[in-house]
């Protein structure tokens, strides 16, 4: 058990850290610090391809696709200085850490050729289409439609809470290809370009302002019969698979965006006296030690190889930042006191710490609910019995 | 980085785990309990068969010679079975004597400590006075005070060796709620201490020694308190179904499990931390003492809670976790103290 990185892995470090901070004191010097999802997007794209011809974008995936085969150490490792230069999140982070994993795993070596590249240089934009209105939590739910009509799927139907669908260039709609079929049987798992004239896109305005997640409506939206990613009906076990992906080396990354926004709460207590009450100093002292921890069961998780053992720190590991991101929203609001209540920008835009406060309250919700996420903890880490469930 | 045990640490608390398991019983600690707090053969077996009292004690001193990650591996597997018998004395003691005692007293007390010849008790206090090496005061609290065969008394100016029989000493034994872990009031009266040679680092040792040892200890006692809920939610049924399948109740057992998750991280960096003096080995270590002991107490809780009516009984195992818990949080400076200590460091004040 260790916790330092070798000279090699160091020189690494230094070699991330010094283009990153070279990009970002430079030709993108107008990006760095955003923390939203939605800000610049076109810069951000911009931004993307830039990585891409660098070698920076993906570099986890093999070399042949474009990537690196970066270690793991040196992947936890540029996420780590990624965050530390301030270089704001990936707008294409679906098609990175999404869509690229389940195409390299259930993918046609066709579709690899298909679609890597173009993620890998940053050129192709994907956005998610999972959730629909009466399919959130319960995702067997779907019904969104998908149907062969002369050597192409044509679908529809509306899918929900699609993270930046609109600046997005491909969407992969998880859809019911079986008439009459329930739950899990009978989806399938299909990539589509989004500029067609059967897919809408409808922005969805959030509690602070902003609008990253959309609507999304198919009508009689079409893509070619090869689309699919595995086989027909089998969209469930895909769906599954990319679920699996979200856990991994970007939670460091995100940690690090964690890290600046307690850095900027404890700015804000030593600069106007907040750090002298008692109980906002075990406050703070829980934050920095619930963000540390999230560091070491980071790595602990990361460092599990045998992955065929349940792993807790896996499994706890949403619940765990969601719910501390949540409480990190509501320290930095007390920090502030009424200085947070109000901003100068009459488009309803909010600084840093404001603006964490409001979009934290999503956290403990998209990607499975904290009550979700106690049901899999429970069912699948403690081997509770499940559920009974009502329809199927 | 590669924050996964070794093979061999997978080893040692494998045996570990054996060992209390299969010799710090419910019957034995109870019988314990209602003697002086100690199951001396436990004791004795688990320094002269298992031979791991001295884990982070130098092999030419008579140690393993290993690290804080194996203490704290060894400390969890006896916290997970409320083990009575003096761990956290024999981890400090013999590490404050191994950095700062004499040679004599290195030859001397560590043979004897490490072979479960002698209880240790090591306690820190900066209120009795003392003139050179003769002192007068009172210590209060000092685990497993009422059985210690040889103190460490640690003050800023000197820390010494006191022997239980030495004149102008008394020892008042208290019934303490955690009967696992009994505390005695010291009073001394002109008593001679042995000094050690160097004070600070005897000091500087007794922290991670301490604290990871308790962190650790915590850690296990809520692990074992999840997997014992975890089997009664499976065997108990209501309502014609087995109580953990209810949503109310699996929740609670999964907040169990995220919080010891946690604590596990927890225990580890410090561990990791110290051994390898990175990553803020003094932040790991005051957050480790506060997460973990707070964990412990609220999964105990939880376990009395999950359990209804049965986890209130004095027969139920549930009560010991919870007084072993509940000592935990105070004992070495409060969670409130170790919260304030990262904080100050954070916030750019730290001394």
């Amino acid at each position: 058990m260790k916790l330092g990185f070798t000279p090699e892995e160091e020189e690494f470090r230094a070699e991330a850290a010094d283009w990153l901070n070279t990009q970002m004191a430079g030709e993108f010097a107008d990006i760095k610090g955003i923390t939203t999802l939605t800000e610049k997007a076109e810069r951000r794209k911009e931004w993307e391809q830039h990585l891409g011809e660098h070698g920076w974008s993906c570099i986890g995936w093999p070399k042949e696709w474009g990537g690196r085969s970066a270690t793991l150490a040196q992947q936890v490792i540029f996420a780590e200085e990624y965050a530390r230069a301030g270089v704001p999140g990936r707008v294409n982070h679906i098609g990175i850490e999404l869509a690229g994993p389940t195409l390299l795993a259930f993918g046609s070596e066709e579709q690899k050729r298909r679609f890597l590249p173009g993620i890998a240089a940053g050129k192709t934009i994907f956005c998610q289409g999972y959730s629909e209105p009466n399919a959130g939590s319960d995702l067997s739910a779907v019904r969104t439609k998908a149907r062969l009509d002369g050597g192409e799927w044509v679908v529809d139907g509306q899918k929900i809470w699609t993270s930046l669908a609109h600046i997005s260039d491909w969407i992969f709609v998880v859809a019911r290809s079986e008439e009459g079929s329930k739950g899990p049987k009978g989806l399938t798992f299909l990539m589509m370009e989004i500029d067609q004239p059967g897919i809408e896109i409808r922005p969805i305005k959030q509690i602070n302002g902003d609008a990253e997640f959309n609507e999304t409506f198919f009508d009689g939206a079409r893509c070619p019969e090869d689309s699919l990613i595995g086989a027909v009906g089998d969209g469930w076990r895909v769906a599954m698979g990319l679920l699996s992906f979200e856990r991994g080396v970007s939670t460091l990354g995100q940690q690090m965006a964690f890290r600046n926004e307690l850095d900027e709460i404890i700015a804000a207590a030593k600069a106007n006296g907040a750090a002298h009450d008692p109980l906002i100093r075990q406050r703070i002292a829980k934050a920095e030690i619930g963000l540390r921890l999230m560091r070491y069961g980071a790595l602990r998780m990361l460092s599990t190889t045998d992955h065929s053992k349940v792993d807790g720190a896996a499994l706890t590991y949403k619940i765990q930042w969601a719910s501390w991101r949540r409480s990190l929203g509501e320290l930095a609001m007390d920090v502030l006191g009424q200085a947070g209540e109000i901003t100068d920008n009459p488009e309803y835009e909010w600084s840093v710490l404001p603006n964490l406060f409001l979009y934290s309250r999503a956290d403990t919700i998209y990607g499975g609910t904290n009550q979700i996420q106690r049901n899999l903890i429970a069912e699948r880490g403690l081997g509770m019995p499940r559920e009974p469930r009502g329809d199927k | 980085m590669d924050f996964v045990f070794t093979e061999e640490q997978q080893m040692i608390a494998e045996t570990a785990q054996g060992f209390f398991g299969e010799n710090a019983t419910s019957d034995r600690t109870r019988a314990a309990m209602a003697g002086d707090g100690v199951d001396r053969q436990l004791h004795r077996d688990f320094c002269e068969e298992l031979g791991l009292g001295g884990v982070i004690v130098p092999e030419e001193l008579g140690g393993v010679g290993l690290g804080y990650v194996e203490m704290a591996i060894v400390a969890e597997a006896a916290g997970y079975n409320v083990a009575a018998m003096p761990l956290l004395g024999i981890n400090i003691a013999a590490a404050m004597i191994a950095a700062g005692g004499t040679d004599a007293q290195k030859s001397d007390l560590l043979p004897a400590i490490l072979a479960g010849e002698k209880i240790a008790a090591a306690v820190g206090n900066d209120t009795v006075s003392h003139d050179g090496n003769s002192i007068s005061g009172r210590l209060e609290f000092v685990p497993h005070g009422n059985v210690a065969d040889v103190f460490i008394l640690a003050h800023p100016d000197q820390v010494w060796v006191v022997h239980a029989g030495a004149p102008g000493l008394s020892i008042i034994t208290h019934t303490t709620m955690d009967q696992t872990r009994p505390l005695a009031t010291l009073v001394l009266d002109g008593v001679a201490g042995e000094p050690l040679a160097d004070t600070q680092a005897a000091i500087t040792a007794s922290q991670p020694a301490a604290w990871i040892t308790l962190a650790a200890e915590a850690l296990g006692g809520a692990q074992a308190c999840l997997d014992r809920t975890v089997r009664y939610a499976n065997e108990r049924v209501q309502f014609g179904r087995p109580i953990g399948s209810f949503q109310a109740y699996k929740h609670r057992l999964a907040d169990m499990m995220i919080e010891i998750e946690q604590a596990r991280s927890a225990v580890y960096w410090a561990a990791c931390a110290n051994d390898e003096n990175s990553d803020d080995p003094q932040l790991a270590l005051h957050a480790a003492k506060a997460f973990c002991a707070d964990t412990f107490f609220k999964c105990a809780a939880d376990m009395i809670q999950l359990h209804g009516g049965i986890g209130f009984t004095w027969e139920h195992d549930a009560h010991l976790f919870f007084k072993r818990a509940r000592s935990i949080q105070t004992l070495l400076k409060d969670g409130n103290w170790h919260r304030e200590q990262v904080a100050k460091q954070i916030l750019g004040e730290a001394a």
